[in-house]
């Protein structure tokens, strides 16, 4: 019977079928569920390796610069959010000083900038952001393809609104790794602010979540943004008074912000 | 009246190893005397050390029950979930308990003198505060004993709560809200037997009409097969209500709540908003043995996560969420313990204490409480926690668990309980279904007179969920 259920699995992701003994679950079930808890954890605390995201953006065109939230470390950035969502002091010098030292006087802030986070799963921005950015860059390419890139260790969601604030920019795209779960432990998650500053909320806020290629695929998480970011830039909102009416199809959303440790 | 005039000017105090520990408010006494867990420390009210902890629980033991009655840890004025619980208050049910102290409640509790019918008539009569300061002199095994002794059955379409068994929430859930996706994964759920206290799914959407969709679905399924339970969507209680105007089959109504009128306005939700929500499910009219229809989730955390804390600490207000609960009746309440991370509940230890004191506190207000024992891969916690939250739980007789496919949601992204975790812990302390659902699994032959699975075949009428009913 359990293998009958198991080959509804085409419907469903959900662990339905599985194999017993007794009334609990076979060996193979139980060390299946321990190898992917395993994953998700060593997800959490896996370090923001930069190195190669950094070469591949700056190939791309990209000026990249490396900031760090308040919080030293990972049992820091897991008790305390509140740090998470703050620029270390030594960063807040740093990026005021690179971002001068790349402008022309006089020369306008950017439309956009973007942070490329580990949030809680270092592997998700490593893995995915730089695909994704080269879509968008397809995408519109003006738009796009110089936009400065901020790369944020030990960093929420509303970093971004200190990186915003601090470069002036019109908005801010924060691409930061969801929480694992035992069946996805490397999502990326991708939210927009307009008019960023420290104290914004996540109801001034898009979202688009679960982006990975066996999730939302590169082209179409692009198609999303694309199309947000652009309409955010026009009417100048961005939150629960824009609505994605993309037309890409339906939005896939793999878990509400609450989860995504914002 | 002198003693309560006493405490308003000096607060509270003890002596400890040669230092007095002074505590400005109950508020404050109540904060410093909650066991250690991470949401107080970030909410910086926690007690500093180990002494001055144990010195506010020494403090608070000498407490008459009366002066919660006049100090309110959220001033009336400002908070209609304080004027709730206190204009309700029954004075007279209070009458048995109401000359003891904290400590004194604490022993009365563990005496033969609270016995079930004692602990269901004095429910009334305590506020939220009062059992969430007894909840905090109490280890792990009181919380069990007593909570065992509390009895809070209710009805729908069966009968949830009755000593010597426990019900399981179908949780069906998927991504995208296929409708396909979520029948595998229910009737995966019932022919393991699970699904006596709903089967309730989290959408992925916000559409009105995905949700209609949904009820329909769930709707079909429990009359064609005739099976005793009920369905929820859990969405919010604005939209349950336009699905309810648009003629949709709507069983239980869900909301989160919380124990503020600051964070309920958080969630969206005002206790007229509620009572609204409550009529309208009831006009439908659609229980069969009975009319609870209400179906909340709790969990500590959310006050100071909507900064809706009034510096409260984190399990005092999960218990006036209770007080918020009992209010309108529900079928179900669920502490969904573990979900909210880890700045809140750090680890196993406290994720379990959690639960326990939530399912206490829950019990002795007379709130029909299930606990959802579940952690996010970034908390310290793993299985065997969830294991030895599971184990006590069912030995404190919560109404009712989770039950996911292999324990793992793929749209909320958290570990639960499993259908298999639940055949486990009714193996293991003889705990029965809701009495209509077991008559209706042992009709269909998927589970013998003993409640012990049945192995079914490839034939089983049951399997034909999976194609959808040719209508004339």
């Amino acid at each position: 019977m359990s293998e009958l259920v198991r080959s509804l699995r085409t419907f469903t992701a959900a662990r339905i079928g599985l194999q017993a003994a007794g009334q609990s679950l076979a060996t193979r079930e139980i060390l299946q569920l321990a190898q992917d808890h395993a994953l998700a954890r060593d997800a959490v605390h896996a370090t923001f390796d930069t190195e190669q995201l950094r070469a591949e953006l700056v190939a791309m065109g990209h000026t990249v610069h490396e900031v760090q939230s308040l919080a030293a470390d990972r049992a820091t950035y897991l008790r305390r959010p509140d740090f998470g969502r703050q620029l270390s002091p030594e960063t807040t010098t740093s990026l005021a000083a690179h971002w001068a030292s790349i402008q022309a006087p006089g020369s306008p802030p950017p439309a956009v900038v973007v942070v490329i986070a580990d949030g809680l799963s270092a592997a998700a921005p490593v893995a995915h952001a730089a695909a994704l950015l080269r879509e968008l860059s397809a995408l519109a390419r003006r738009r796009w393809t110089s936009v400065p890139v901020v790369l944020a260790r030990q960093a929420r969601v509303a970093l971004g609104d200190a990186v915003g604030a601090a470069l002036k920019a019109r908005l801010v795209l924060v691409l930061i790794g969801e929480r694992p779960g035992m069946s996805a432990h490397d999502s990326l998650g991708a939210y927009l602010t307009y008019a960023p500053h420290p104290g914004r909320t996540d109801a001034e806020r898009n979202c688009v979540s679960n982006i990975r290629p066996q999730g939302l695929g590169y082209a179409q998480a692009a198609h999303h943004l694309h199309w947000l970011v652009e309409q955010a830039l026009t009417r100048g909102v961005t939150g629960i008074e824009l609505k994605d009416e993309s037309g890409v199809g339906p939005l896939h959303i793999g878990a509400p912000p609450a989860n995504i440790g914002a | 009246m002198d003693r309560l005039g006493f405490f308003d000017k000096i607060g509270y105090a003890h002596s400890l190893a040669g230092t007095n520990w002074r505590f400005a408010s109950l508020r404050e006494l109540l904060a410093k005397a909650s066991p250690l867990r991470s949401g107080d420390l970030l909410a910086g009210v926690a007690a500093c050390s180990a002494a001055e902890r144990v010195a506010a629980q020494c403090a608070l033991a000498e407490v008459p029950l009366r002066q919660f009655l006049s100090e309110a840890v959220v001033p009336y004025e400002q908070d209609d979930v304080t004027r709730l619980c206190i204009d309700t208050h029954d004075f007279a049910a209070f009458a048995p308990v109401a000359h003891f102290t904290v400590g004194d409640f604490r022993n009365w509790l563990l005496g033969p003198a609270a016995d079930t019918p004692a602990l269901t008539v004095l429910a009334p009569g305590l506020l939220p505060e009062m059992v969430a300061a007894v909840s905090k002199l109490m280890r792990l095994q009181d919380l069990i004993l007593v909570a065992r002794k509390c009895s809070v059955i209710t009805r729908f379409r069966n009968t949830v709560g009755l000593p010597g068994h426990l019900a399981v929430r179908l949780q069906p859930n998927h991504p995208t809200d296929d409708l396909r996706g979520i029948a595998a994964a229910t009737l995966d759920g019932l022919l393991l037997g699970s699904g006596d206290a709903v089967i309730g799914i989290n959408p992925a959407g916000d559409d009105l009409q995905t949700f209609i969709g949904l009820w329909q679905m769930l709707d079909e399924l429990i009359q064609r097969y005739e099976i005793p339970t009920q369905s929820c969507v859990l969405t919010h209680v604005t939209q349950q209500l336009r699905g309810i105007e648009a003629g949709a089959p709507v069983d239980l109504v869900f909301q989160s709540i919380g124990g503020t009128e600051a964070t309920n306005a958080s969630f969206g939700v005002t206790l007229s908003l509620l009572q609204e929500a409550r009529e309208a499910a009831l006009s439908l009219g659609r229980g069969t043995v009975g009319n609870h229809v209400m179906y909340f989730e709790t969990g500590q955390g959310s006050a100071l996560s909507a900064n809706a804390h009034h510096d409260v600490d984190q399990q005092t207000i999960e218990a006036r969420a209770y007080g918020v609960a009992r209010h309108f009746q529900p079928f179900l309440v669920n502490s969904v313990v573990g979900f909210i991370g880890p700045e809140y509940l750090y680890d196993g230890k406290q994720i379990i204490r959690a639960g326990l004191e939530d399912h206490f506190c829950g019990k002795l207000l007379g709130v029909p409480h299930g606990v959802d024992i579940c952690h996010t891969t970034h908390a310290e916690a793993d299985f065997d926690d969830m294991d030895t939250l599971l184990t006590l739980l069912g030995t404190a007789g919560v109404n009712f668990i989770m039950g996911i496919p292999g324990a793992d949601d793929v749209m909320l992204n958290y570990q639960s309980t499993s259908f298999h975790d639940a055949l486990y812990v009714r193996e293991l302390l003889g705990l029965k279904r809701a009495p209509e659902f077991a008559q209706w699994l042992e009709g269909v032959q998927l589970a013998g007179r003993d409640g012990r699975l049945l192995p079914a075949t490839a034939e089983h009428p049951l399997l034909s969920m999976m194609t959808p009913r040719k209508h004339p």
